[in-house]
């Protein structure tokens, strides 16, 4: 079961085909069980209690149907890096030595993290933008786990959480967006500025610093209390469908613009995917969303929106390894990634222009 | 640019809005690592601009909880809380923490089902409450003494459910 959860290309094979500008959407809730002390602070009998009472109350919920369970110290450290690489568990639960565990459900859309920071994480995620149909799964879902378990909750402060920044709602909102038409026009300084003033945070695809290669972005809430969480998704919908208008706009002024230019780039993407022998997973991000783009744009056909999106995850140091079967050293791995693209990107077409 | 906490160059570039005001921090890769940065779930730039410490001691007494015995420094150091108790426990040093972090300082959002019947009879209590004090301002004795009925039944029919 689980190799077939480390080969699943999940991102593309479910749900609708992917989707240009938003790749996903993902809302998550921080829970804790009453009478136990946060993971943080418990000891580790406590730790394996929780771990105990909440596998237990996972098993009649009828959403979790078939679903994964498994104990983090069970999983290799290559298991674990290939989980965080799929964004299914945090690299902090990947840290976590004792008594944590996983549940993921049968869609792989579904994915519960116990006692990592707080005892219970529960998300929930979904190709393209569509907050509506993931609150729903994750509130019934919730509520169906509250119905076997006590949660630490407070009238003023609502669901209590380890760290006071989610405490409330316990809720992150959360998409991934594709915004190369921004990042190119030079424009997502000011977009960071504006997006931060409504409280919500940008991160690269992989939260670390500022890092946005692939012009991958994570956009989420940051308050969690003083607002209720049909509220908190509204205003971040909003400020999204805003933000995907101002990409559409960035893409066609650009191509107005200077069009050849960016047929240029791509059309050099396209070269360079078909015979590059060493590349680092960064560069490749940058390659692999000019693609994006130019499927986009239709320079390409849309199958090639998907084997990016694919490619963004396949390429990354832990499914680099898995695919060798065995631990490799970064310069092997550049190499190995690059015979991974270029199989992949053999048969894509060079962009044809009338000039 | 040099980092915020040591003088090797600065990779990280963090900038955050907090009740209209902002925040900037640069740092190196190490003390990013070492603040918990790279860490996206935990990113909160009050915790890293140590705020926390610029909260006032109350009398001067370090607190503690007594159920779970963290302290208020290990509080300030990390910037968790070790359970349920704790709430009750550094509220004093929390409220103007959250003041900071969030749009309010009352969870609006969803009540678990276990909580919503207690939940929903603490509301109508003070709201009941409310509206006996501002009878008695009134001089409204008749008002008053209505209100007062519906509180004790709401009372006595809170504790039959709960012994129920």
């Amino acid at each position: 079961m689980f190799n077939d959860i480390l080969n699943d290309d999940f991102s593309s094979t479910k749900g609708p085909k992917a989707i240009p500008v938003t790749l996903s959407t993902r809302i998550r809730l921080a829970r804790n069980l009453r009478e136990f002390p946060f993971p943080g602070r418990a000891e580790t009998s406590q730790r394996r209690a929780v771990l105990t009472k909440c596998m237990e109350a996972m098993h009649d919920i009828k959403d979790l149907d078939s679903s994964y369970a498994v104990e983090v110290d069970d999983l290799s450290e290559l298991e674990r890096q290939i989980l965080v690489e799929k964004h299914l568990i945090s690299r902090e639960l990947s840290d976590v030595d004792e008594a944590s565990g996983i549940i993921l459900s049968k869609d792989r859309n579904c994915c519960i993290m116990i006692n990592e920071e707080d005892h219970l994480r529960i998300q929930v995620l979904q190709p393209g933008l569509n907050f509506s149909k993931v609150w729903k799964r994750v509130d019934a879902l919730d509520s169906n786990i509250e119905s076997e378990v006590s949660y630490a909750y407070d009238g003023d402060l609502g669901f209590l959480t380890a760290c006071p920044t989610n405490l409330g709602t316990g809720m992150r909102a959360s998409v991934m967006m594709h915004l190369p038409g921004l990042v190119m026009s030079k424009n997502m300084d000011k977009v960071v500025n504006a997006v931060n003033q409504l409280g919500f945070a940008v991160r690269g695809l992989f939260g670390e610093g500022s890092d946005a290669s692939g012009s991958i972005f994570q956009i989420s809430n940051q308050q969690t209390l003083g607002e209720s969480e049909g509220a908190i998704i509204e205003r971040l919908d909003k400020t999204l469908q805003n933000l995907v208008r101002q990409e559409e706009f960035a893409r066609k002024k650009l191509l107005q613009d200077d069009g050849r230019r960016l047929i240029d780039k791509v059309s050099r993407a396209i070269g360079s995917l078909k015979s590059c022998h060493l590349i680092q997973s960064a560069e490749a991000m940058d390659l692999l969303s000019l693609i994006r783009l130019a499927a986009d744009f239709k320079m390409l056909p849309d199958s090639y929106r998907s084997t990016a999106d694919r490619m963004f995850i396949e390429i990354q140091p832990g499914h680099v390894q898995l695919a060798a079967g065995k631990p490799v050293e970064p310069d092997d791995r550049d190499y190995l990634r690059a015979s991974l693209l270029r199989q992949k990107f053999a048969k894509a077409p060079f962009v044809k222009t009338d000039g | 640019m040099k980092c915020h906490q040591c003088d090797k160059q600065a990779t990280v570039h963090l900038t955050q809005i907090l009740n209209g005001q902002m925040h900037k921090m640069d740092l190196c890769e190490s003390c990013a690592q070492a603040k918990g940065v790279t860490n996206p779930e935990n990113l909160s730039i009050g915790n890293l601009m140590e705020n926390v410490s610029d909260v006032p001691e109350g009398s001067g007494s370090p607190m503690t909880c007594e159920s779970c015995g963290t302290t208020h420094s290990e509080f300030k150091k990390g910037g968790r809380l070790g359970c349920e108790a704790c709430y009750h426990v550094f509220r004093p040093v929390l409220d103007p923490l959250l003041d900071g972090m969030h749009a309010g300082n009352k969870h609006l959002g969803k009540i678990p089902a276990g909580s919503k019947s207690r939940v929903q009879f603490e509301q109508s209590m003070s709201q009941l409450r409310s509206q006996l004090q501002g009878a008695i301002e009134q001089e409204n004795y008749e008002d008053a003494a209505r209100i007062r009925d519906q509180l004790k039944e709401l009372e006595s029919k809170e504790q039959a459910n709960i012994e129920g």
